[in-house]
């Protein structure tokens, strides 16, 4: 009975205290959607990370006060009068979407990286780590990975914690490689570029654009990503200090 | 004196393109240089009786003309052809008349669609309808307009419905006798549904035939509450004809809102169904719902494909319909009667019928707020391209996607899995780069037949496919797909004929006529027209 009266108050308290199960019950796309959104419209005046007017943190869940899901959604919707905040015209769905994004990046903020030290991780990256080997950071490193020059951005530190300790946990679908063998046994391996039934093209590892017609191959097909874990290799400290590196990387100014 | 001869010479060239009788739509195989509705014959077998190009020549297909369009929508009208003019539309809504031998423009009919046009996926057309001298369009602000076939100027315009409600226009006009239907788009939106018929003439409207029926109506008590008002259950497709029975067919939308059905308890008649329709009178005559209480956007808005085929040993006058549902049916297309359906791809929504054709659904397979995965995707096993049916070969040819799955939470818009995570299916005009694993979905063009729904032979390819298949009595198959190739297949076989890149993805159906004893095949891709002949004198 106790523990059922405690379920009780804890779900009426999920539905009286935020206003909006659905912000909670958001789905990895949900937040994946917010955060699109959240770079196409807040961003221009909030900043990527959301930090750039003064007094308001929306990536740490500093507001001017203290604010439930639902009524963070209805700021979105309908702005502040008399403020340069203006409404839009996102459905409840869509500003539900981004206040789930925002509370997703407050949580994630509180993880791992805040440990890191983001000079000693750019050592590590361009030493013991040898990142640069398949990586490019501002024009420096290779081509054949994805190039990390604005991945501060555009990935969480959970996301490129996960991406360094796990690495084919998740890869995206324009990082994902691809081997060829010609019919005189020859094989090809690069960063996938693009594909149809007929023809692949792909970055080969030399950082050559190649193309081929499938019908001249002997056999064609995806495999597995040539990251290695770095999970035994760096250790909890130095794993830190490179997603602390990670995260600073914003790009440049004038790429 | 040189005067009155140009005068002579003019009229000569202007009466070989005599008018077009709905008699000459009814018989539209007789004369198979021309395409005279949106899948070639009111049946909508979308079968081309031309025999130039065959199994054996397809090969040596040529490119003859490509028309860019200057529209950045996608291009999914497919074309009419009237003695050597070629008919479409530039979307949203300028229509075109072009020379069909060399693809260069006689005339453009542009309308401006009011500012509150809305719609769901696109601001699209799938093409025009012609009776006598006059083109037919409907508009993205819900207008039907009649087109002077000659001059491209506007002989009248009539307002269908309100396109600051959300409805809209989106497919081709059906011609029938002296009346012009249309049906009306928005079903996302919360419309209620309408097919109404028009005096082709003067645009006055004669009947009007609501989707979902009013209160007292048989059907209404299939919607709880006020429901039924907003309740969807658009018609953005072509529907086809029978003179026999004088019967007009009709696939209708989901019910709305899409994904939640909480508030719309009942079966939500007749949304993703087919409505048998009295051409003169609107009167419902029969119905079939595909998807009794759809919580899963499996609109039922394909083109209905009628044919006369041998079924079970006797003769049987039939409508074969593959469902965005994951479902293909053989109906009495007299009756309504269900005689056949089967899955045609991955389905676990349901688990067969029952003996009056009502899918059995499997508990649980419902949007939950933890997000269910249903099968198949929530755009479909197809979707709204048209198929094809060869009297010839006995096949019906679909295009479609095999190994699709969406997770549906309730509620919210669902989430498609193993294909295309990150990007629209409903696609861009431009071509997108797409990656996938052998496990992931992937397009096919199938032939099946319709004696037993089981498919003859498969085309694999690469991306899921939008596009419209063709076939003809030189026993090819055309059709196109998502990563831009057009291509021929052996009707028979499935064997790849013949390919072109066409630098854009394919998002409507092929079509076929000739002129001077030359046949053509176009095919529309990105933002342009291609037409493709085989070499002169071969």
């Amino acid at each position: 009975m106790r523990l059922a009266s405690a379920t009780f108050i804890f779900v009426a308290g999920l539905l009286s205290g935020s206003g909006s199960l659905s912000a909670q019950h958001a789905t990895a796309f949900d937040i994946e959607d917010g955060g699109r959104a959240f770079r196409n419209t807040c961003a221009n005046c909030h900043g990527p990370d959301g930090d750039q007017i003064v007094g308001i943190d929306l990536g740490r869940g500093q507001f001017r006060r203290s604010l439930s899901d639902q009524e963070l959604v209805g700021i979105i919707r309908n702005g502040i009068p008399n403020t340069p905040m203006p409404a839009t015209n996102m459905s409840d769905v869509q500003a539900t979407k981004i206040v789930a994004y925002l509370r997703s990046v407050a949580a994630s903020r509180k993880s791992v990286a805040a440990a890191g030290d983001a000079a000693r991780g750019k050592a590590i990256f361009d030493g013991k780590g040898a990142c640069a080997t398949c990586h490019r950071v501002n024009g420096s490193g290779s081509r054949v990975g994805p190039d990390l020059s604005r991945v501060g951005q555009l990935r969480r530190t959970t996301e490129l914690e996960l991406s360094l300790l796990e690495p084919a946990a998740e890869v995206l679908p324009g990082n994902r490689f691809y081997q060829v063998t010609t019919k005189d046994g020859v094989s090809i391996t690069g960063r996938l570029l693009n594909h149809d039934t007929f023809t692949v093209q792909i970055l080969d590892m030399k950082e050559q654009l190649r193309s081929f017609v499938k019908a001249d191959l002997k056999d064609n097909g995806f495999v597995p990503t040539p990251m290695p874990s770095y999970k035994g290799r760096l250790d909890s400290q130095e794993t830190a200090d490179v997603v602390s590196y990670l995260v600073s990387l914003k790009g440049r100014a004038n790429p | 004196m040189i005067g009155r001869t140009c005068l002579f010479v003019v009229l000569a060239a202007v009466s070989l393109q005599a008018q077009v009788t709905f008699d000459r739509i009814l018989g539209a195989e007789r004369e198979p240089q021309n395409w005279l509705s949106y899948s070639g014959t009111l049946f909508n077998q979308r079968f081309s009786p031309l025999t130039q190009i065959t199994a054996a020549n397809a090969k040596n297909l040529q490119l003859q003309w490509v028309w860019q369009a200057r529209s950045l929508e996608k291009f999914e009208a497919t074309a009419l052809v009237v003695d050597g003019v070629l008919y479409t539309v530039q979307a949203p809504n300028d229509v075109i008349a072009l020379d069909a031998v060399t693809g260069r423009v006689f005339w453009t009919y542009s309308h401006q669609p009011a500012p509150d046009a809305r719609t769901c996926c696109g601001r699209v057309n799938r093409g025009l309808a012609i009776l006598g001298d006059t083109l037919y369009m409907g508009t993205i602000d819900a207008h039907l307009l009649a087109i002077d076939a000659k001059s491209g100027t506007l002989i009248w315009d009539t307002t269908v419905a309100s396109a600051s409600q959300r409805y809209s226009i989106t497919h081709s006009p059906l011609v029938v006798k002296d009346k012009v239907i249309v049906g009306t788009a928005g079903g996302d939106m919360g419309i209620r549904g309408i097919v109404a018929a028009f005096n082709a003439k003067t645009g006055k409207e004669v009947w009007r035939f609501h989707t979902i029926p009013a209160p007292g109506e048989p059907g209404n008590e299939s919607w709880s509450g006020e429901s039924w008002k907003t309740g969807g259950a658009g018609v953005w497709n072509a529907g086809a004809y029978d003179p026999e029975t004088n019967l007009t067919f009709w696939g209708t939308g989901n019910p709305a809102p899409d994904w939640d059905g909480r508030n719309r308890l009942g079966d939500n008649l007749y949304s993703d169904s087919v409505v048998a329709l009295d051409a003169d009178t609107g009167t419902l005559k029969w119905h079939y719902q595909f998807t009794p209480h759809d919580e899963l956007d499996y609109d039922s808005t394909q083109v209905p494909v009628l044919a006369d085929i041998s079924f079970r040993g006797r003769p049987r006058k039939v409508m074969l319909w593959a469902n965005r549902n994951g479902l293909m049916y053989v109906l009495d297309r007299t009756t309504g009667e269900f005689l056949l359906g089967k899955p045609y791809v991955k389905v676990n929504w349901m688990d067969g019928f029952d003996h009056k054709g009502r899918p059995k659904r499997v508990p649980g397979k419902v949007p939950t707020p933890e997000g269910t995965l249903i099968q198949p995707h929530v755009h479909g096993a197809t979707n709204w391209a048209p198929p094809a049916f060869s009297p010839k070969t006995g096949l019906f040819y679909v295009a479609h996607w095999e190994n699709t799955g969406t997770i549906v939470t309730e509620g919210l818009s669902p989430r498609p899995v193993g294909v295309n995570t990150r990007q629209t299916t409903m696609g861009q005009v431009n071509l997108q780069q797409f990656f996938n694993n052998d496990d992931e979905a992937y397009g096919v063009v199938r032939a099946y037949d319709p004696n037993t729904l089981e498919p003859k032979w498969e085309y694999r390819m690469s991306d899921i496919t939008w596009g419209g298949v063709l076939t003809t009595a030189g026993d090819v198959v055309f059709s196109g797909g998502k990563e831009g190739y057009f291509f021929a297949l052996d009707a028979r076989t499935g064997e790849l004929l013949w390919k072109a890149p066409v630098g854009g993805q394919v998002n409507a159906g092929p079509m076929s006529y000739s002129v001077g004893g030359r046949q053509y095949v176009t095919i529309a891709a990105g933002s342009a027209l291609f037409a493709y002949a085989l070499p002169q004198g071969q």
